[in-house]
């Protein structure tokens, strides 16, 4: 069911539709959303990454970037603007096509995922009945494009990267997968849309109170594994492997790593708003006579939980290899397991706190 | 039953950890370490503890207490203190003694170790904060 269409502009989409035969109007329509969300994603990862600065250095007790614009904010369209410019290099006997194809594998899948959000309840293009499956499968397709730049490159340590990337995704996506699967039952739906109506009764956390809590620390644990930041960045440890996986990569290239890194971490952020804090609902509903708020309730709980997010990455020293695998095998992977029995139990005993 | 105890202890020194750097970023905003150098030149009061450059001492006499031992000279890593020295006598006990001519450290070889200040047993040389060795045409010397 392709719902791709521009509802949450309802007079554009009525103009379209009066102005052009129906067929061209739909296509008209689909390009428009993909210009609409290419820009979210420029900008919503542009902001990231300078939020991620900001907040870096108050972590650390320092100022951050400063001095491009106001307060800094101009700073990462300074540098996207630099690195727009820059040559686009390569190494000798890369793979050309794979080293070339990579960074788009990324971006397309960062992208596919961002389709299926629901920003609002009327602001999502796709709203497919197996969308949480979706999501979980395409994240597991980014890492191609992450093993790609690996093998494509030519270089040891980008091959080292992305093998570590490989071993980290195969291993975090059963416990994101898991928690999430621990959520559904819960829930009863894999559809986006249907999972945000259950919650008009209590966000999912407060419905399924403990349990509920246990997924959401291990989703938030396995999220961050998932998006290769830090504490679990291995993948493009500077200390050991200069930049792991994009090393050869420069200019727009690179640009498109970092960026879809950025939107990862959104898309993780916003899965997690949406299966545990109730996506686009006000807390208590004090805004539902207000739907066009949903936005800002959305991508405010997005902004906590990014904000979570860095916060561990500007606390936790990294992992070695082994450390990870012993993380996820033998403590997440056991846990989330019980966890998936206790859920089933407080459901079908009905324990589940509902207003 | 140890496991159990492992991921309490593993959550909550995680915790501990996430408890300081919370407390930092809440209060960072203002005691953020950053020196916005050039801004606040008029203002700026270096640290304590801040290496600008190795100076010799001098009283009120103008006198400073360097016995031109050499150990600064020997202790330093990179060769940035030359001593120059002389033998004399000592006008009060009439016995020949070392005198030192020229105490010349070169700052452009200097990194800053800190191993001569810790080597000088008469604590002749010390740190000093000063860090800008230059300055505008516009500005009073
Ligand atoms: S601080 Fe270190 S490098 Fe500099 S003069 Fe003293 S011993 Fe030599
Ligand atoms: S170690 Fe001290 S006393 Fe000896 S020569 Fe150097 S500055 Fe003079």
């Amino acid at each position: 069911m392709l719902t791709s269409s521009l509802l949450f502009i309802p007079s554009l989409h009525d103009f379209l539709f009066s102005l052009l035969p129906p067929g061209l109007a739909k296509g008209a329509e689909m390009v428009l959303v993909g210009i609409i969300y290419l820009t979210i994603f420029a900008v919503a990862g542009l902001f990231l990454v300078l939020l991620e600065r900001k907040v870096a250095a108050r972590f650390q007790l320092r100022l951050g970037p400063n001095r491009v614009g106001y307060g800094g904010s101009m700073q990462t369209l300074a540098d996207a603007l630099k690195l727009l410019s820059k040559e686009l290099t390569g190494t000798v006997r890369a793979d050309k096509f794979l080293f070339n194809l990579a960074p788009y594998f990324v971006i397309i899948t960062a992208l596919m995922a961002l389709a299926v959000l629901p920003f609002s309840q009327s602001m999502q293009v796709f709203d497919i009945n197996i969308g949480l499956f979706f999501l979980i499968a395409l994240s597991s397709v980014g890492v191609i494009g992450i093993l790609l730049a690996g093998w494509g490159s030519n270089n040891k340590y980008a091959m080292i990267g992305a093998m570590r990337s490989g071993v980290q995704t195969i291993s975090y996506e059963l416990s994101v997968g898991l928690s999430l699967v621990t959520m559904v039952l819960l829930a009863g739906s894999l559809q986006l849309s249907q999972i945000v109506e259950v919650q008009k009764s209590g966000w999912l956390i407060v419905q399924g109170h403990i349990p509920a809590l246990i997924a959401f620390m291990i989703f938030m644990i396995a999220g961050t594994a998932e998006t290769n930041r830090a504490p679990f960045d291995l993948v493009e440890a500077e200390s050991e492997l200069g930049a792991g996986f994009h090393t050869e990569y420069s200019g727009m290239k690179f640009a498109y790593f970092f960026l879809a890194e950025f939107i990862n971490m959104f898309i993780i952020a916003a899965i997690a708003v949406i299966v545990f804090f109730g996506a686009w609902l006000s807390p208590f509903g004090i805004t539902e006579s207000l739907p066009w708020l949903g936005v800002f309730w959305f991508l405010g709980k997005t902004f906590l939980v990014v904000l979570l997010m860095m916060w561990f990455r500007w606390t936790f020293p990294r992992l070695r290899v082994d450390q990870l695998l012993t993380l996820e095998w033998k403590y997440l992977l056991p846990l989330n397991l019980a966890n998936l029995v206790l859920m089933a139990v407080t459901v079908w005993l009905n324990l589940t706190i509902q207003f | 039953m140890s496991y159990f105890t492992e991921i309490y202890h593993g959550v909550k020194t995680l915790l501990t950890g996430m408890r300081v750097t919370g407390r930092y970023f809440i209060t960072s905003g203002k005691s953020a370490i950053t020196q916005q150098y050039p801004d606040n030149r008029a203002s700026l009061k270096m640290f304590d503890r801040f290496r600008g450059e190795v100076v010799m001492l001098h009283d009120e006499n103008n006198e400073h207490s360097c016995t031109g031992c050499q150990k600064c000279e020997l202790a330093c890593p990179n060769g940035s203190i030359e001593i120059i020295w002389d033998r004399g006598v000592d006008p009060e006990t009439g016995k020949k003694k070392k005198f030192i001519d020229k105490h010349i450290y070169h700052l452009g070889m200097c990194t800053q170790c800190g191993l001569c200040v810790q080597a000088c047993p008469s604590n002749a040389i010390v740190w000093a904060q000063k860090f800008r060795k230059t300055r505008s045409t516009t500005e009073p010397s």
